[in-house]
């Protein structure tokens, strides 16, 4: 018979190594699935993990990752700091569509005017658009007790229906012969969010996504700020002893990770995606809840698990296109990858004991 | 006494790290109470629970009334007869009493006839208690009677009560123990397990005594002396704290008119409390669990904030202060719960260590947190308070109950309050390490400092207050010089018997 045994400290070991068999293990079940679907198993996925980094049209893909990687890691590091207190913000997705209108908007008013300042501030009013998104359940939350999760997954669909208004109204190209969606701001030199260095994928956001997990790193190891972030995730009661104000804490965890959220919003809307379009988001808010916590929630697993997520999703194109691989399998297998991280987790605080005969 | 009631053979329950029961053998005879006695950590609720069929042993046997007897579950040991009273209730608030009896059984009959047969068993047993009011109501003595009347409800031949009399007055106990002599009057035998030896002089015919897992004796506790009985249980003799002679300062704290609602539904609220602490002096506060006790540890910590004037320390008005303010001006606070309140139980001690001490030992700059320092400041408080831990960097779930409780209560202390509030300072923790606590208290006033000690073990408060006061339903009795109090005054104090004194009558 098995049994759970709690362990006197978490461990150590099986802190780092769980990602690493939750991935094996998804790995494995996920060929299985394939292989239900009449697919080589080994082949599909050497094509989502290996194809993507080292095959014949990898230069195109490496890039790539770092795009698909960037607002992940930047909406997942916002998150984690929530999370982390146990504030559960589940409505990034909103939050990095408003953050996508702001910013484009800002950058569209001043349309056809050439100047430096135009893309700094279009930087600011994303993040401004995402956190004030994020403070309306914030606010209700501080000031009702309402349920911050409930509130802005709502917020979602509303941010949504914005969008669609936004790309159909205000923001519509007016040369774009009534189609919906707005300028293209890849053309519109002093807003587009261009490459750094060229070829390499490498645009502000990529740069932003890596600052972000440096100052998460040292805001949560070195500032009493990030230290009463984690005792409150870990002992509510201990840190409103330690003189922790949990409203402030609410408002501060969730206005960061609305500003994060809506600067990658922005960095996508004025780069890749290039413009506000009815279909503009694809779910990076929501992706980024399973990137934090394959990351356990540390900025530098987030790192890591922002690639990694970005990968799947590459690997999981070319396996579309290569193998005719159902796009609904894909997420399956991205969602397994949560499924089993939750799953391996366990052994971090409990150890499993085989016990025999039970003794009278 | 008739025959053996249960027998125990050499019982044995090891855990990862520590053998909590080893050969373990006794025997329980019909119709007597059997006293199960040691320190914290010596094994008895193990033992118990073994009884109980909620652990299963590693080895040994047990036999009732001569057939053997392997509990799988405690439904299993309750067909048999055991019944068992836990030291923490299980009862719902919202709820009556009749209800939250008809919840624990397997086949409750119809509400109005179980609330007559608890009329019927309440009156024959002297426990009063109306089936109908809800239990959210209802005092920790009279809580307690629920939880009897559930065991009496089943008949049963054993009724094991774990430390029943820590939640109730002196006048109350005396109920119980009449309650409990009509039982064995009528062959019912109780396993009593406690660590207070003159009631176990008191009221057992027999008393087995555990330290480390082992039994190291038997006795008649009639013919024992306490100190006798205190030298088995420990192991050798402890030296008792010595209280020196100390001049008394200012007033350092000062609560007048302090009344505060309580922030969760089923506690007690404070009701206009005044008090005066002055610098070098211990005020010990008594009284029975949930009498406002939380209450008032919050509002002074800052947890609550009240009215300002409500609260002064040394003239200034901190009521309106949160923690961390009030930290900076002297006045720091242990609370009773150690995992979860005074500490994060996964944090590191380091991390535990700059939990409240962040201010006052100067570990930030600018926000930032000084690791070094803490780590210093943490090892500090392992090696004046004697914490036994293989090092700063462990977490604090991993330590002893008593072991993290010095930690506690050293990291306030080593900050050198003007005042410090401590809320049941020793609980559940062993004799020599609650000693140690007791004296660290006494230092401190010694150099100056007011201290305010909320507990509920009697012994504690007049072995170190000056002055004694008992909250009561959330209002403070007359505070009194502890020196010359009688049991039967404090008990008064703490409200009597709730109003109980003729259940025997």
């Amino acid at each position: 018979m098995l049994k759970l045994e709690k362990r006197p400290q978490p461990s150590r070991l099986w802190t780092y190594l769980t990602p690493v068999v939750a991935v094996v293990i998804t790995m494995i079940a996920g060929g299985a699935l394939f292989a239900l679907l009449g697919k080589n198993p080994v082949e599909a996925i050497g094509t989502i993990f290996w194809e993507p980094l080292f095959g014949e049209f990898a230069f195109y893909y490496r890039p790539q990752l770092l795009v698909k990687g960037a607002p992940l890691i930047l909406i997942a590091i916002g998150l984690s700091l929530g999370f982390r207190a146990g504030i559960w913000n589940i409505g990034a997705e909103g939050q990095y569509i408003i953050g996508a209108l702001t910013g484009a908007g800002v950058g569209l008013a001043f349309y056809p005017m050439e100047a430096w300042f135009i893309f700094p501030l279009m930087v600011i009013a994303g993040a401004l658009g995402g956190w004030a998104w994020a403070m309306i359940p914030a606010l209700l939350k501080v000031r009702f007790g309402t349920n911050e999760i409930l509130v802005s997954l709502m917020l979602v669909y509303v941010a949504e229906q914005l969008l669609a208004k936004m790309s159909l109204g205000l923001l519509r190209n007016p040369e774009g012969h009534g189609f919906p969606g707005s300028r293209n701001l890849q053309q519109y030199e002093s807003a587009h969010n261009a490459e750094v260095i060229a070829g390499t994928g490498m645009h502000w956001g990529v740069l932003a996504a890596f600052l972000a997990v440096i100052l998460a790193y040292v805001l949560l190891n070195r500032h009493i700020l990030g230290y009463h972030i984690r005792l409150t995730g870990e002992a509510p009661r201990a840190a409103r002893f330690a003189g922790v104000n949990p409203a402030r804490l609410i408002l501060f965890c969730l206005g960061t990770a609305g500003a994060l959220a809506g600067m990658a919003g922005m960095f996508e809307v004025s780069g890749p995606s290039g413009q506000v379009s009815i279909d503009f988001n694809v779910g990076y808010g929501f992706t980024a809840i399973i990137v934090a916590f394959l990351g356990r929630l540390h900025p530098i697993g987030i790192l890591f698990a922002g690639l990694l997520m970005a990968l799947t999703y590459i690997g999981g194109e070319i396996a579309q296109s290569n193998l005719g691989l159902p796009a609904a399998a894909i997420q399956m297998f991205q969602g397994m990858l949560l499924f089993f991280l939750l799953a391996v987790d366990l052994l971090t605080n409990f150890r499993i004991r085989i016990k025999t005969a039970e003794a009278a | 006494m008739t025959g053996t009631l249960l027998t125990i053979k050499g019982l044995t329950k090891a855990y990862p790290g520590v053998v909590a029961n080893d050969d373990v053998s006794f025997e329980i005879r019909e119709g007597e109470v059997h006293a199960l006695l040691g320190e914290n950590g010596a094994g008895k609720s193990t033992l118990v629970k073994m009884i109980y069929g909620l652990v299963k042993p590693d080895s040994g046997a047990m036999t009732l009334r001569g057939t053997p007897f392997t509990p799988a579950e405690p439904r299993a040991a309750r067909a048999a007869g055991v019944a068992m009273v836990f030291q923490h209730f299980s009862l719902f608030d919202a709820l009556n009493v009749a209800e939250n009896i008809a919840l624990g059984m397997e086949h409750p009959p119809k509400m109005r006839d179980l609330a007559a047969r608890i009329r019927e068993v309440s009156e024959t047993y002297g426990l009063p208690l109306d089936p109908y009011r809800t239990v959210g109501d209802l005092s920790a003595g009279e809580r307690q009677r629920v939880e009897i009347i559930r065991c009496l409800l089943q008949e049963p031949k054993l009724l094991i009560m774990d430390e029943p009399t820590s939640v109730l007055t002196p006048q109350e106990v005396e109920i119980l123990f009449e309650t409990l002599r009509k039982l064995t009057g009528e062959g019912v035998a109780i396993l009593y397990i406690s660590h207070k030896l003159e009631e176990i002089r008191a009221l057992c015919d027999h008393a087995t005594i555990l330290r480390l897992g082992r039994n190291v004796g038997t006795c008649v506790p009639a013919e024992t002396s306490a100190r006798e009985m205190a030298e088995l249980m420990v192991g050798s003799a402890f030296e008792a704290p010595e209280r020196a002679g100390r001049a008394l300062g200012d007033v350092a704290l000062d609560i007048s008119g302090l009344s505060v609602k309580s922030p969760s539904a089923f506690g007690t609220s404070l009701k206009n409390i005044h008090l005066t602490v002055q610098q070098g002096e211990i005020l010990g506060i008594g009284g029975v669990a949930g009498n406002g006790q939380d209450e008032l540890l919050a509002v002074l910590s800052g947890e609550l904030k009240t009215h300002p004037d409500a609260i002064r320390l040394l003239g200034q008005p901190v009521g309106r202060l949160g923690p961390t303010a009030r930290r900076e001006l002297g006045l720091l606070a242990a609370p009773e719960e150690r995992l979860g309140h005074a500490a994060a139980p996964d944090m590191s001690l380091i991390e535990n260590g700059v939990l409240t001490a962040a201010q006052r030992e100067n570990l930030l700059n600018r926000g930032f947190l000084k690791w070094g320092a803490a780590r210093s400041f943490a090892e500090k408080v392992i090696e004046s308070f004697d914490v036994r831990t293989p090092g700063p960097d462990n977490a604090a779930r991993s330590l002893s109950g008593g072991n993290l409780q010095k930690f506690v209560i050293g990291r306030e202390v080593l900050q050198r309050p003007k005042v410090l509030v401590v809320n049941q300072p020793t609980w559940g923790v062993d004799a020599a390490a609650a000693a140690a606590i007791r004296q660290a208290l006494l230092d401190l006033a010694a150099e100056g400092a007011a201290i305010v000690c909320i507990s509920q073990d009697l012994d504690e408060l007049m072995e170190i207050s000056d002055r004694f006061g008992a909250l009561n339903e959330g209002r403070l009795s007359d505070i009194r010089p502890a020196k010359g109090l009688t049991v039967e005054e404090i008990g008064l104090m703490m409200g009597g018997a709730h109003g109980m004194e003729v259940s025997h009558a």
